[in-house]
């Protein structure tokens, strides 16, 4: 091909750039149309208990595993990297301070979502994104049923209710890895660690990280919804929605946590 | 089973389409569509791929929304319903898709019981298992209640999905390419199959098709989409009698196949 003719066919940068904008603010408008119908939809009857209890053991009691895995792991290692830190100035016996604030206050909440963002989500995208490409969804439509209502608002409620409560759960295994770390090498009691714990941690901590966990819950419920809801047509469509919900939703939760972490610093 | 030959009343109208016209894009796929159906009468709409016969379908049913044109389904302008009232149509409308669309994480009595519970939630327990047993013996299906779709054959996910349609007694049926897919004699069963849910249901039904052979024996009227709009209509003998070089290039095309 003629490298003049290449070149003319090549769209001049502004052009590209306006069309990315361009993207991206009707993405955002979508989104934003979305979590609207969510609201609207959530508060009108029928409600659907059975479908919000189903989900609910999806993301909550299928997680608890991985979640135990992952958060006693944390909870090991941190203590494990902390260690000679605080060795070298005298004070392994604030191990149990640093560590509950570290894990109630960040890992907990961020470690819990970014599994639930790659484990639920990408579900979620994957197992709505199928049903719209084989009609499942307009087959719920077509026989009177809303769609909306049955998978997506289901979905996102039990994402945000079950997210913080897993994130509790995180918390407790990761302070359960902690301890034992620290009972192995400080030989401090279960009463006393746990108690620097507890004294270590104030109101606006439990309150910031449930608020935290709650609002990464309806980030993974909403990005993965809306991920497989509007997926495009074919298999290709399925793998992209599955993708998106598991990239969108961790990048919105580093989003929020900085955002979160700077109003709650600012009462503190 | 044979169709029966039955008479059309032409006074009564239950699905009527004036001027509708839809495009996607620059592509348009209808073009000033005018159509009428009436009550207890099997139309067949013929037509290549493409030329828009599920997107008609699919506008009836409230799915799609028309650029332009009247769609008036039971005296209702579906353009114009809200949710709920659309919802209320949709319970009289039943869809077949061509790829069944079965809901595939459910069990077939699941899938059958799921528009019904939805629909009538105070139904007893021995209530929805009479009413799923009676729509698979209607397609003939009955030992498939506890399977997966997945393990079903291709003309019987085409069978529960009509009778999931079926559980809610729908007053018309649109069938989106019943026999697509299907190997002959399969055909020839669906084809019957649309013809008793016709005499025992009391339906009127839009057949979607390419298939000639299913449009002879399912319809007692076919309507010709060409260029965006029904070229032609009638019996299939009226219809494939036409001098229209489109009409008999179809024809010709189907049967030497």
């Amino acid at each position: 091909m003629d490298p003049n003719t290449e070149n003319q066919n090549i769209p001049p940068a502004k052009h590209v750039i306006s069309r990315t904008l361009d993207d991206f603010f009707f993405t955002v408008y979508h989104v934003y149309q979305f979590v609207l119908r969510f609201f609207k939809e959530v508060f009108l009857p029928p409600y659907e208990f059975k479908e919000i209890i189903h989900q609910c053991y999806e993301v909550g009691f299928k997680s608890l595993p991985l979640i135990s895995l992952t958060g006693f792991i944390t909870g090991v290692v941190f203590t494990n990297q902390s260690r000679p830190s605080l060795a070298n100035f005298g004070a392994t016996s604030w191990l149990p301070s640093l560590i509950s604030i570290a894990i109630v206050r960040a890992l907990a909440p961020l470690v819990t979502a970014l599994i639930a963002a790659g484990k639920v989500g990408s579900n979620m995208g994957a197992e709505l994104g199928s049903m719209k490409v084989t009609e499942q969804i307009d087959a719920m439509e077509v026989s009177a049923t809303n769609p909306f209502k049955y998978l997506v608002v289901s979905r996102i409620l039990a994402t945000t209710f079950m997210i913080p409560l897993l994130v509790m759960y995180t918390a407790f295994v990761a302070l359960m890895g902690a301890f034992l770390s620290v009972h192995s090498n400080e030989q401090t009691s279960f009463a006393m660690f746990f108690s620097q714990v507890f004294d270590s941690l104030s109101f606006l901590d439990l309150f910031s990280t449930s608020f935290k966990s709650t609002v990464f819950g309806f980030t993974i419920g909403v990005v993965g919804c809306y991920c497989g809801y509007n997926s495009s047509k074919g298999t290709e469509g399925v793998g992209k929605a599955a993708n998106a919900a598991v990239v969108a939703a961790m990048f919105l939760i580093f989003v929020e946590e900085i955002v979160i972490v700077a109003i709650v610093n600012a009462f503190r | 089973m044979l169709k029966t030959k039955k008479a059309i009343d032409k006074n009564n109208s239950v699905i009527s389409i004036r001027g509708l016209q839809k495009a996607f894009g620059d592509l348009h796929i209808l073009r000033g569509v005018d159509l009428d159906v009436y009550q207890g009468e099997n139309l067949v709409v013929l037509g290549r791929s493409g030329t828009g016969k599920s997107v008609l379908i699919k506008i009836i049913s409230g799915l799609l929304l028309p650029d332009e044109g009247q769609v008036n389904v039971l005296g209702e302008e579906v353009a114009l319903l809200k949710s709920r009232e659309l919802m209320a149509l949709r319970l009289k409308v039943g869809f077949s898709f061509q790829n069944s669309a079965l809901y595939d994480s459910m069990t077939v009595r699941q899938n059958l019981e799921f528009p019904l519970v939805r629909n009538s939630r105070n139904l007893k327990r021995s209530q929805i298992n009479d009413e799923v047993e009676s729509v698979l013996d209607a397609v003939g299906l009955s030992q498939t209640i506890e399977q997966m779709p997945s393990e079903l054959s291709g003309g019987q996910r085409k069978r529960i999905g009509i009778a999931r349609t079926l559980i809610l007694r729908p007053e018309i049926m649109l069938y989106d390419e019943p026999t697509a897919g299907l190997d002959p004699i399969t055909c020839i069963e669906i084809n019957s199959l649309i013809n008793e849910v016709q005499e025992k249901y009391k339906t009127t039904s839009i057949i979607i098709t390419h298939d000639l052979t299913c449009a002879k024996e399912t319809g007692d009227r076919i309507a010709m989409l060409l260029d965006g709009q029904f070229a032609i209509q009638g019996t299939f003998d009226e219809v494939f009698a036409s001098d229209d070089a489109r009409v008999q290039s179809f024809y010709n095309y189907n049967f030497t196949q």
